[in-house]
C-alpha cells in the first residue's frame, strides 16, 4: 500500500507550505495518524499525521522547502512496494514554488491504492510536448523576472529586486530598472549641487561648526518579508480597501472589573483571569445579544452567527495571528481563561492546530499591555467587527459632581458598515460596557 | 592600398601564392579556358599554364580526392567549387579525408587543402543553388571555415588559408564578388584565421553577421541610430575556429547580443554562439541572445519568396528594437 504525503492546504488562503522539520527519518515505521512532519503555513505551524502506514520510503521534500498546497512531498509504502516512479517529480527542488498552484483536490486524501496515477505523470514534463503545461504561471507568481545582469548589479548595489518594477519585455527587470533604483534614494547627489549654489560670498556663522564624523555601517537594510508577514500584506489592503469601516468608541469604568479579577485571583486552585478573557466573555454575551454585529456579508446576504467564536489577535515577534476561541458564549470565564492562555502559548511557540486559525465570528485585539490609550483595528475579513482595547488607565474621574481617581479603559469597535450601522455597535458596545462595569454578570 | 573587387582581391590572392610557392595548384570545373564561371581565375592559365590551372571533369568527388591525395604528398592544392552546393558530392572526401587524415595517420600526413568558390543564397537561384553550406562543415573537427565579407578581407584570408597546413573551407559569396573596397598590394598581407573584426563600434547591442547579412546589418545600424540604438556590429570572418572572444568582450560590453544568418536558424551559427555567451557571459546578459535566422524551409524560386527566406532589413530591425526594449 502506498501513501502519498501532500502538502495539506490548512486554511483558504493558504497556497504553499514549508516543512519545517519532518518527525520521522526515511524508514522509520508509520502508522495511520502518527504526527510525522511540521509544516509551515501562510499563518502558523502545523503538525501534520500520517494518513496510512507503512514505512516513511521517501521524503521528497526536505526541511525548509516550500512547495504549492497539494504538492507531494513523502511517500509512505511497505518495503516491497516500487515508488521509483515518485522518487524524483521535478518539482522536488523548487525553495519558493509559484503561488498559483492548482488547488490540491482534498487536502487530506485517502491512502491511494495503486500505482497506476503515479506511472501516468511523465517523469519530466520537458520533453512532452502533447499537452502544453501552463507554463506561464510560475513565471507571473513567485520568481522574479530579472535578466542575469540585473541580477548581477543588483548584488553589487543591494537592490532588492522584488519590490521592482521591470520595465523589460514581460515585465522582466532589466540592468536600468536596477540602476534607478539603487540611484534614487541616495540624496548624495543632491547635496554638492545644493553646495555649489551659493556664488555670493556668505558671512560664515560665528558659532563653531559641528561636523559628523564619518558615519560607517549601512543606511539601511532590507530584510525579506516573513511568510506570515507577506500574508498580512496581502490580506489587510482586502480589508480596508474594499470593506467601509465605521468606528465607534466607548470608555469603560474598569474599578469593579478591576477588583473582581484581583478577588478571582486570589482563590486558591482557580485558573488566573485577565482582563482579555474578562473582555472576551463580556464580549461573547452581548454578541448574543446583539447578533446584527455578530455577523457577515455573504454575497447577497448576512450570514448572522448564533454562537460567539472569539477570534483573538496574538502579537509574535514576526507579525500576529488571530487565534479562534470556540463558544464562548457559552463557556464559563475560568475555561475562556485557561484556553486563552494555552493557545497564546502555542501560537508563540508555532504550534496551533489547524482548525484553532480559521472560523471566528468576532475579534478581539488588546493592546493594553502597552500603554495604548485608544486605537482601531482592521477588520479581519470575513468577520464583520473586531473590537480594538486600550490599557487601563488611572484617571481623574468626575461622579456626581465629586472628584476622584478611578480605572478607565477606552475600547473601539470597527464595524463593517454593509452589515450593520452606527447604532448597532453603539449598542454592542454599550453592552459590553455594562457586562464590565457590573462584572458579576460575568459570572452568572 | 589599391581598390578593387572581391572577385579581383580573390584572384590577386591566388596570384601573389602561387607565385610565392610552386607547390600551390588551382584545379576545379571551368577554372582554366573559361577562366572560372565567375571569373576568379581571369587570366591564370595564361600565366601560371596547364599544369598547374587544371580543369577538371563534372566529378567533385573525384578532383576533391585528387586535391586530398596531392596534398598528402606535399602539394597546396586550391580545389575550386563552381558553387559550394556542389561540395556535397564531396562531403566524402573533405568531412572523412581531408578532415580526419592528420589524426587517423599520427600526424603523419598534413593536409595543406583549400577548397573554395561561392556559396549563400544569391538571386533566384533556387533551393539548390542558394544554400548557407558552412553549417555543414563547421560541425567537423578537423576543418577550418571561412566566410570573408570585404575585398581586403577576401585576400588576406585567402592567402592565410593557402599557407594553412590543414583543410580550409573558404565559401565566397555571388552576391559580394563585384563589391568594391581598399586591398592592400602587399604581398606579404596576411589576414589570420580565427579572428573576428568589429565592423562597427556600438554600446547597446553587439550583433554578429557576415557576407550579405553582414551589409544589411550595417545599413540597419544606420537606421536604428537614429532611433538611439547603438548597434556594435561584429564579423567573425572565420567560423571556425570561432574568435569567441571577441564576441564576448562585446557583448560584456553592451550586454544584449543578436546573430544574423541567412540560413535557417535550427542547429545555425546563431544557436552555437547564443550558447557560448550564456555559458560565458550569462551575467552579463541584460536580454536573451536573439537569433535573426532564414526561414525554416528551402529557398523558393518566386522572387516574392525568395525576399521573404532571408532576414529583410526590416526584420532584422524589429529583433534589434526587441533585443533593446
Amino acid at each position: 500500500m502506498i501513501t502519498k504525503v501532500l502538502m495539506p492546504k490548512l486554511s483558504e488562503a493558504m497556497e504553499t507550505g514549508k516543512v519545517i522539520k519532518w518527525l520521522k527519518k526515511e524508514g522509520d515505521a508509520i502508522k495511520g495518524g502518527d504526527v510525522i512532519a511540521e509544516i509551515e503555513t501562510d499563518k502558523a505551524n502545523v503538525e501534520i499525521e500520517a494518513f496510512g502506514s507503512g514505512l516513511l520510503r521517501k521524503i521528497l521534500i526536505g526541511e525548509g522547502g516550500q512547495v504549492p498546497v497539494g504538492e507531494l512531498i513523502g511517500v509512505i509504502a511497505d518495503p516491497a512496494d516500487d515508488i521509483s516512479k515518485m522518487a524524483a517529480p521535478a518539482a522536488a527542488a523548487p525553495a519558493a514554488a509559484p503561488p498559483t498552484a492548482p488547488p490540491a483536490a482534498a487536502p487530506a486524501p485517502p491512502p491511494v491504492p495503486a500505482m497506476e496515477s503515479y506511472t501516468s505523470v511523465p517523469e519530466t514534463s520537458a520533453v512532452v510536448p502533447m499537452a502544453p503545461t501552463p507554463s506561464a504561471a510560475p513565471a507571473a507568481g513567485g520568481r522574479v523576472k530579472a535578466s542575469p545582469l540585473a541580477r548581477k548589479v543588483a548584488g553589487q548595489t543591494g537592490v532588492d529586486l522584488r519590490l521592482l518594477q521591470g520595465t523589460g519585455p514581460g515585465g522582466r527587470i532589466v540592468r536600468r530598472d536596477v540602476e534607478s533604483a539603487a540611484e534614487s534614494p541616495r540624496p548624495a547627489a543632491a547635496a554638492p549641487a545644493a553646495s555649489a549654489a551659493p556664488a555670493r560670498p556668505v558671512p560664515a556663522p560665528a558659532r563653531p561648526q559641528f561636523v559628523i564624523p564619518q558615519r560607517t555601517g549601512a543606511e539601511f537594510e532590507d530584510r525579506p518579508l516573513s511568510s506570515m508577514r507577506a500574508i498580512i500584506a496581502k490580506l489587510m489592503p482586502l480589508s480596508k480597501g474594499p470593506v467601509p469601516h465605521f468606528y465607534v468608541t466607548s470608555e469603560v469604568s474598569m474599578d469593579r472589573a478591576w477588583a473582581l479579577r484581583a478577588e478571582l485571583n486570589a482563590l486558591e486552585g482557580q485558573p488566573k483571569v485577565s482582563v482579555t478573557d474578562m473582555i472576551i466573555k463580556a464580549s461573547a454575551s452581548a454578541l448574543l445579544k446583539n447578533p446584527g454585529v455578530n455577523a457577515q456579508l455573504q454575497g447577497q446576504s448576512i450570514r448572522v452567527f448564533h454562537r460567539a467564536h472569539i477570534g483573538l489577535a496574538i502579537a509574535l515577534d514576526e507579525g500576529l495571528i488571530t487565534a479562534v476561541l470556540r463558544d464562548c458564549d457559552a463557556k464559563p470565564l475560568g475555561q475562556i481563561a485557561v484556553e486563552a492562555r494555552d493557545v497564546a502559548e502555542r501560537a508563540r511557540g508555532g504550534k496551533l492546530r489547524a482548525q484553532e486559525l480559521s472560523g471566528a465570528t468576532f475579534s478581539i485585539s488588546n493592546l493594553g499591555m502597552y500603554d495604548v490609550e485608544e486605537f482601531s483595528a482592521i477588520i479581519n475579513p470575513p468577520e464583520g467587527a473586531i473590537l480594538a482595547v486600550g490599557s487601563v488607565l488611572e484617571k481623574p474621574v468626575v461622579e456626581d459632581g465629586q472628584l476622584r481617581v478611578g480605572r478607565r479603559m477606552k475600547m473601539t469597535i470597527s464595524c463593517d458598515h454593509r452589515v450593520m450601522d452606527g447604532a448597532m455597535g453603539a449598542r454592542f458596545l454599550q453592552d459590553v460596557k455594562r457586562l464590565l462595569e457590573e462584572p458579576l454578570r460575568l459570572l452568572v | 592600398m589599391a581598390v578593387m573587387t572581391y572577385r579581383e582581391a580573390l584572384n590577386l590572392a591566388l596570384r601573389e601564392e602561387m607565385r610565392r610557392d610552386p607547390r600551390v595548384f588551382v584545379m576545379g570545373e571551368e577554372v582554366g579556358l573559361y577562366e572560372g564561371a565567375y571569373k576568379v581565375t581571369q587570366g591564370m592559365l595564361k600565366e601560371f599554364g596547364e599544369k598547374r590551372i587544371i580543369d577538371t571533369p563534372i566529378c567533385e568527388s573525384g578532383f576533391t580526392g585528387v586535391g586530398v591525395g596531392s596534398a598528402m604528398l606535399g602539394l597546396r592544392p586550391v580545389i575550386e567549387m563552381m558553387t559550394f552546393n556542389f561540395s556535397i558530392l564531396a562531403l566524402d572526401q573533405i568531412v572523412n579525408s581531408a578532415a580526419k587524415l592528420c589524426y587517423m595517420s599520427g600526424g603523419q600526413y598534413n593536409i595543406p587543402l583549400v577548397v573554395r568558390g561561392p556559396g549563400g543564397p544569391a538571386s533566384q537561384l533556387a533551393a539548390q543553388h542558394s544554400q548557407s553550406m558552412e553549417t555543414y562543415f563547421y560541425h567537423v573537427p578537423g576543418l577550418k571555415v571561412v566566410r570573408p565579407s570585404t575585398p581586403a578581407d577576401a585576400k588576406g584570408l585567402l592567402k592565410s588559408a593557402i599557407r594553412d597546413d590543414n583543410p580550409v573551407i573558404f565559401i565566397e559569396s555571388e552576391t559580394l564578388y563585384a563589391i568594391k573596397g581598399e586591398v592592400p598590394e602587399d604581398p606579404d598581407f596576411l589576414v589570420p584565421l580565427g579572428q573576428a573584426a568589429i565592423r562597427r563600434e556600438g554600446t547597446d547591442v553587439t550583433v554578429v553577421a557576415y557576407m550579405g547579412m553582414l551589409y544589411r546589418a550595417l545599413e540597419v545600424a544606420e537606421e536604428l541610430a537614429k532611433e538611439g540604438i547603438s548597434m556594435e556590429i561584429v564579423d567573425p570572418r572565420t567560423l571556425r575556429p570561432m574568435d569567441t572572444e571577441s564576441i564576448l568582450n562585446s557583448v560584456r560590453k553592451t550586454h544584449r547580443c543578436a546573430v544574423i544568418e541567412a540560413g535557417a536558424g535550427f542547429a545555425g551559427m546563431g544557436s552555437e554562439i547564443a550558447a557560448e555567451i550564456q555559458e560565458e557571459a550569462f551575467d552579463d546578459l541584460d536580454a536573451p541572445v536573439c537569433r535573426i535566422t532564414g526561414e525554416n524551409a528551402p529557398m523558393p524560386y518566386a522572387r516574392n519568396l525568395e525576399l521573404l527566406k532571408t532576414p529583410s532589413k526590416a526584420k532584422i530591425a524589429d529583433a534589434i528594437r526587441k533585443v533593446c526594449a
